[in-house]
């Protein structure tokens, strides 16, 4: 080891000190929020509120406890999270292996694979997307939000090169028992895919919680809104569509205090997960640039 | 040895994939003919008149269209730009860092707003930017203000360019963290002996060690250019910052699902698929000539 000047320490310091304010600058919008959603709503009105509760109470999480509307929204997205997310993995799994098999195997792959890939790029416009959907006679059904994005290509990549990189010695070993591809499949594969698997799961549970537009412009009823839409219309949507009464709505949108807390709730499923996240979004990334 | 049996598997395997994928990506696609026609949802795609480029053209003679498409561009190459520098100047000085549960901690600040819905974080800019928001009293601190972000159209773009680098600056440095571990520290200790200090190490042997990586993103992010954030914009903006504001996304869902007006939403959504394919395409062509890239 170099021995290290004072200089060089202080320099140490200083970039540690700086990059610490910069962490802590990105969280302060969310500390404010919690704040918010903790304080009296006079002090909030009167614009006192910064990062620590004015007036501390749970007011506005007792509402939401109450707001039957919040818990349906919030159901549906449990709903939509749970069914795309094991449609999500199944298709993405049943995709990607035949996919990660040698041509001699699979003539068809590369075919296939650009027909996915310029799947993937090719980005049809809105209007035509959602008349298709509304042919299916899909609107207002949990399936509009589901079956759409129901093959993830980009996971399907990631996990086309995961499997591409097990060795294929216990592949061939397997064969020469005389294991089918779906054996394959599940006994050597996909036990040794779990930090893929992971990945590509928790890419489905946030991408399904966070979207919000399939759900605005695929259901007419509110009552089908997933929490993101249902928020998105209450707190920036300045149309007014949902909870009956025009003074009801302008009593609920003037609530600054109530919009935080929901805000904050919606964020919870996120928080909770986020330590996984961070672990294997980050190995995620790097599994899409594997290559055989 | 590739019996015929293991064939059928791995085309019943991928079949249900195929399905939806024609019929929510290419079924769309050929629903995309609208475009020529004066579409009528009562008549349908058959009985609905056919007119030509009509669409098309009345798109290019549109003052709006012309205004959004740069609006679109500025915002989207602006977003790349200074994403790109935030990343690479945090990697860099986070690379400096050498207390590992510090720099740890540091990462996972910044890397959460990239994981929230822009329905979220734009119901936390709408309450931070307001007149008596967080930021406007932070600067009533300085006598500055107060600013109203996002009723202002010469300063919105630049709050969209700025909270897209909250949201993603840290999660976009990640790939330059990676390729900033993957530096051969003998090199470090090398130019240690002989007297480098920590700017010339840094200017000489992290900065040429992730080039290749500023390289990629950078041509990766060309097929980007048409893509300046619907979820953000949508959830941001208002009729006062259109003038600026106002991107091709936006306009289309307006257009073709607000007023129905299905075929001109088409023809505009058309007109920027191919501009994308193209796009991409020029894009994975640059990353792969300059950055050695394929994406399997």
């Amino acid at each position: 080891m170099v021995h290290r000047s004072t200089t060089d320490r202080i320099v140490d310091y200083l970039i540690t000190a700086l990059l610490i304010l910069v962490g802590v600058t990105a969280l302060l919008p969310l500390v404010n929020t919690l704040a918010i959603s903790l304080s009296d709503k006079a002090a909030v009105s009167g614009g006192m509120v910064g990062l620590w509760p004015v007036g501390f109470n749970l007011d506005a999480y007792g509402f939401i406890l109450r707001d039957d509307k919040f818990w349906q929204a919030f159901g549906v997205s449990v709903l939509r999270v749970l069914l795309g997310g094991v449609l999500n993995f199944v298709l993405a799994v049943m995709t990607a292996f035949p996919l990660s098999r040698s041509t001699r195997a699979f003539p068809a792959r590369d075919l296939f694979m650009w027909f996915f890939v310029f799947g993937m790029i090719l980005n049809v416009g809105i209007v035509p997307w959602y008349l298709t959907v509304s042919s299916y006679g899909l609107l207002d059904t949990i399936w509009a939000l589901v079956l759409p994005g129901a093959v993830p290509i980009w996971s399907v990549i990631i996990l086309m090169n995961f499997f591409r990189s097990i060795p294929k010695e216990l592949d061939e070993a397997a064969r020469i028992d005389g294991a089918t591809p779906w054996q394959l499949l599940w006994s050597i594969y996909l036990p040794t895919s779990l930090p893929a698997l992971a990945t590509i799961t928790l890419f489905s549970i946030v991408g399904h919680w966070n979207s919000f537009f399939d759900g605005l412009i695929l259901m007419n009823n509110p009552n089908n809104y997933p929490l993101q839409t249902y928020i998105q219309q209450l707190v920036i949507a300045d149309r007014p569509a949902l909870h009956g009464g025009q003074a009801a709505l302008m009593a609920q949108l003037s609530n600054n205090t109530l919009n935080a807390a929901k805000l904050f709730v919606a964020m919870i499923p996120i928080l909770l997960v986020y330590p996984f996240l961070q672990r294997y979004f980050v190995r995620g990334i790097m599994l899409g640039a594997v290559k055989e | 040895m590739f019996k015929d049996s293991e064939r059928l598997a791995y085309y019943v395997m991928i079949l249900p994939g195929l399905a939806l994928l024609i019929a929510f990506t290419f079924v769309p696609l050929a629903y995309s003919v609208i475009a020529f026609q004066k579409f009528n949802p009562a008549l349908g795609v058959q009985g609905s008149p056919w007119v030509g480029l009509d669409n098309i053209l009345y798109m290019f003679s549109l003052r709006d269209a012309r205004q959004v498409f740069f609006n679109t561009v500025f915002i989207a190459t602006m977003k790349m730009i200074v994403v790109l520098v935030a990343a690479v100047a945090f990697a860099l000085l986070l690379n400096e860092v050498r207390f590992l549960r510090i720099r740890r901690s540091i990462q996972t600040m910044v890397y959460l707003p990239h994981f929230l819905s822009w329905v979220i974080l734009a119901g936390i800019l709408r309450t931070i930017l307001a007149r008596d928001g967080l930021v406007n009293d932070f600067l009533g601190v300085f006598g500055i203000g107060p600013i109203y972000f996002l009723g202002q159209p010469n300063i919105f773009p630049w709050v969209i360019i700025f909270s897209d680098v909250w949201k993603e600056f840290g999660f976009e440095a990640i790939v330059y963290l990676a390729a900033l571990t993957s530096i051969d520290p003998t090199l470090y200790e090398v130019a240690e002996l002989d007297g480098a200090n920590r700017a010339q190490k840094m200017r000489y042997i992290s900065i040429p060690g992730i080039a290749p990586v500023i390289v990629l993103v950078a041509c990766l992010s060309i097929g980007n250019v048409l893509n300046a954030g619907f979820d953000q914009i949508f959830n941001l903006y208002s009729p006062i910052v259109y003038s600026t504001g106002d991107i091709i996304d936006t306009y289309v869902y307006r257009i073709g699902l607000i007023q129905g007006q299905y075929s001109l939403g088409t023809a505009v959504g058309l007109f920027k698929t191919l501009v994308a394919l193209i796009l991409i395409g020029v894009s994975y062509w640059t990353a792969g000539k300059f950055a050695n890239y394929r994406i399997f």
